[in-house]
């Protein structure tokens, strides 16, 4: 059946590639811009939710309404080759115009809005406000024994000052998540010129 | 798949107006639809009733929504066109979505209509409602609710454009009722643009240049090609050929790409992967280069990522930028459609005079030969009980020449049919790969009956599989189908068994086939023909005579029950650890690694 002692290959001992799951795992921040359309935001979340990629932060929002684009922005962490699937995934929707990774595509600034609330009296409200101040976040509601304060920065900042507050009161927040967009003269992704007073047209289901 | 849009000459420039129903089967008209495999409902009631009006759409009614789709499959791999698939709302949509993930899978081209309940019910629970775009979104390449008459016509074309540009696959426009009655405007193909979904075929010209020059300097080249040569149509398969000709480097095919290089060429090894055979996979283990066309690194090819291929540079065209990278890192990508990127390269290749490394190659060409000489295939001869391997080269033999079709389902019928049938052309084999679905073949075989009515169409089966979709007896019957169902019956889920003896001790768990019908029977019941061979002497009459039926038959084979499937990678294991035969699998115990995998 078999011919026995026919030459075989002798076994090379090779290089030992890098398991891809043992390579850094990288945050990237990733802008997608996609037709605003019925379904578009269950699709890049079921892709993300179905193929097992994290989803730190998702924003979404139209930002082209003649046009009908909306632009999603996912802050997101993998090894290389993860993020790299997870660009080329996300690439091959049929709704999606257009990928950028601005982690990787040189600097970028993002930023996130929260409103934080807190209940506290006395000296910690004070105290609350003074930290406020230095945060330059913005008190936009308040009463004898709470505050909402409004802050924009990047995440970490945010992060910081939700820690302080938590140490003096009771705390609820609600932040937007990050939006970002490239540094510098660049337009990645430019809003189609239209003529004015031109209104949304039949564009999206 | 490259494939024009049909064009049908302008209109005046008002746009005319019909039902919803009317358009859509103008839309199929002017996309060139000839056949539409369908089930009726009560929400595609009147869709129903404009086919009834018309004869340029053929409709062929199945009996169950899953081999309306594996037929539209068939169809579509057999024919290179788009298969149809029309399904009412609820059910005949949810037993719709194992084909949609099954042509998804396999990249095959397929427009689902389904029904859908009126816009105002949508969400009500109504009767035979489902959320057809929810439960498909994940298993389409993109689905469509059409909720304004005004988007009918466009998200029609639209979705033929999307389910054949790119690496195809299947789309699902789901249609509510009140739209099939609403008055619509209708427009041309010609007029509906895509914005948004515009994929490159096309490959990098540096890119391929730099692919070139090292395939020119090769000492140990191998050419893998997979199913993306299939889906760019005959050129893909004839440059693929071409090129592997003129450098005369050896050749392999996964599952999917059988018939892209002829299995006659002395130059293609097999098909690799886990029941690949010896040569091809000790030679994608020992390459230097790795040349990978349309196909993406399946784990059922690769075997254990980490011992696999260690010492190659890889060059990987696809037309879809998300199998790049997904599973092995490659050297060299090269984005686009295979025809168009192997003539890019052929042109550098001749452009730059490049030849051979001549010595090199008779040294490589050397060991192959030597793998080769092992004669991985070869079964000892039985006079007692049917081979499995046995019949289907009988069966191959015995149709070589004629105009055949084969589809399989799955399970070791699947590789042995792989393995012992040898293809020389493309279109000509059409087989559940990616996500392996008993039931598949015999309703495939339908829709390749369909395409091609003057040819001899095969389903090798398993009798196992055969039951899942054995309702589609009556279809065929229906519209005088000469499709032969050639059951090797082992009365075993094969494959299932196989596992259980070689990683689960033996202990068979539910995969014995247990109060089998009488299948001579079951054939005569729904107005076939029914024959048997149960002994190695009654074989070659049978397929004689299966061939020569032109009706319906089902030729159950009754084959050795304890039959592998070698050779054989053990899940978890690399190219170089493979199974030949029994002999090897006692001495060899699976990885605890390789006992989780699938």
């Amino acid at each position: 059946m078999f011919v026995e002692g026919a030459p075989g290959s002798v076994r090379r001992p090779g290089r030992e590639p890098v398991k891809p799951s043992d390579m850094p795992v990288q945050r990237h921040t990733i802008a997608v811009l996609v037709a605003n359309e019925p379904g578009v935001l269950a699709r890049v979340i079921g892709l993300f939710s179905g193929r097992g990629y994290n989803i730190e932060s998702l924003t979404v929002s139209e930002v082209d309404e003649v046009n009908a684009r909306s632009r999603i922005t996912i802050v997101t962490s993998g090894t290389p080759m993860v993020i790299e699937q997870i660009k080329a995934q996300l690439s091959r929707l049929v709704p999606v115009y257009d990928v950028h990774d601005l982690t990787l595509e040189g600097p970028h600034v993002s930023r996130e809005l929260a409103l934080v609330k807190i209940r506290n009296v006395g000296e910690n409200r004070i105290e609350a406000l003074r930290i406020a101040d230095t945060f330059r976040a913005r008190a936009i509601d308040s009463t004898l024994e709470s505050f909402v304060f409004e802050l924009t920065g990047d995440t970490g900042k945010l992060d910081a000052f939700i820690d302080l507050m938590a140490a003096l009161g009771e705390v609820e927040v609600s932040r937007t998540g990050v939006v970002a967009i490239a540094r510098g003269t660049g337009l990645q992704m430019p809003q189609v010129r239209h003529e004015p007073g031109k209104r949304k047209g039949q564009a999206g289901t | 798949m490259a494939k024009p849009r049909s064009s049908s000459p302008r209109r005046p420039a008002a746009p005319t107006t019909m039902s919803g129903a009317a358009i859509i089967l103008q839309a199929l008209k002017d996309q060139g639809v000839e056949v539409v495999f369908g089930y009726p409902g009560g929400a595609v009631l009147p869709i129903y009733d404009e086919l009834f009006k018309t004869n340029a759409v053929r409709h062929i009614l199945v009996r169950h929504e899953q081999a309306a789709v594996h037929a539209a499959e068939g169809y579509a791999r057999s024919t290179g066109k788009i298969g149809v698939v029309l399904v009412t709302s609820g059910p005949g949509a949810t037993n719709a979505v194992t084909g949609l993930t099954d042509a998804l899978m396999d990249s095959i081209p397929i427009v689902c209509l389904t029904g859908q309940v009126p816009t105002h019910l949508i969400g009500n629970d109504a009767f035979q409602e489902a959320d057809t775009t929810g439960i498909t979104r994940p298993c389409t390449k993109h689905n469509y609710l059409v909720k304004e008459p005004g988007q009918l016509a466009r998200v029609m074309h639209e979705a033929f454009y999307v389910a054949s540009h790119g690496r195809p696959g299947p789309v699902v426009v789901d249609l509510p009722k009140d739209i099939l009655f609403a008055d619509c405007p209708y427009v041309e193909a010609s007029q509906v643009e895509t914005k948004s979904y515009r994929p490159q075929v096309k490959g990098d010209s540096d890119a391929v240049e730099r692919a070139v020059e090292l395939i020119a300097n090769a000492k140990r080249p191998i050419f893998y090609g997979g199913g993306g040569l299939i889906n760019a149509g005959p050129k893909g398969s004839k440059l693929f050929t071409e090129f592997v000709r003129k450098t005369g480097y050896p050749a392999t095919l996964t599952l999917m790409g059988l018939g892209a290089i002829p299995a006659t060429d002395k130059r293609f090894l097999g098909m690799l992967g886990m029941h690949g055979t010896y040569e091809a996979n000790w030679a994608m283990h020992d390459c230097d280069v790795m040349v990978c066309v349309g196909a993406r690194f399946d784990d059922r090819v690769t075997g254990r990522l980490s011992g696999f291929a260690p010492n190659a540079k890889k060059i990987h065209v696809d037309i879809d930028p998300s199998s790049i990278n997904k599973n092995v890192a490659v050297d060299i990508p090269i984005i686009g459609d295979a025809g168009i990127v192997l003539e890019q390269m052929l042109a550098v290749w001749k452009a730059k005079g490049y030849k051979a490394d001549e010595a090199a190659l008779s040294e490589w060409w050397k060991q192959i030969e030597g793998w080769r000489a092992r004669n991985c295939l070869a079964y000892r001869p039985n006079d007692d009980v049917i081979l499995p391997q046995h019949a289907i080269r009988r069966l191959f033999e015995k149709t070589r020449g004629t105009d055949c079709y084969i589809t399989t389902e799955v399970g070791q019928h699947q590789m042995w049919a792989a393995q012992y049938f040898g293809f020389d052309e493309p279109n000509r084999w059409m087989t559940s790969g990616g996500l392996g679905t008993m039931g598949y073949g015999f309703p495939s075989a339908m829709g390749v009956q369909i395409a091609h009515p003057d040819a001899l169409v095969i389903d090798i089966a398993g009798e196992a599989s055969f039951l899942m979709n054995i309702q589609e007896l009556s279809t065929m019957c229906q519209y005088n189908l000469p499709v032969k169902a050639f059951i090797i019956n082992n009365q075993w889920m094969g494959m299932v068994r196989q596992w259980q003896e070689l990683i689960h001790g033996g202990r068979y768990s539910e995969s014995y086939s247990a109060a089998l019908p009488d299948f001579v029977k079951v054939a005569e019941a729904f107005g076939g023909v029914g024959l048997r061979a149960t002994k190695p002497s009654e074989l070659d009459d049978v397929i004689d005579e299966m061939i020569g039926t032109p009706r319906t038959v089902i030729a159950d084979i009754m084959v050795k029950q304890d039959e592998n499937c070698f050779p054989m990678i053990p899940s978890g294991a690399a190219h170089n650890e493979m199974l030949l035969g029994p002999e090897d699998q006692a001495e060899r115990r699976t990885s605890e690694e390789g006992m989780v995998l699938v």
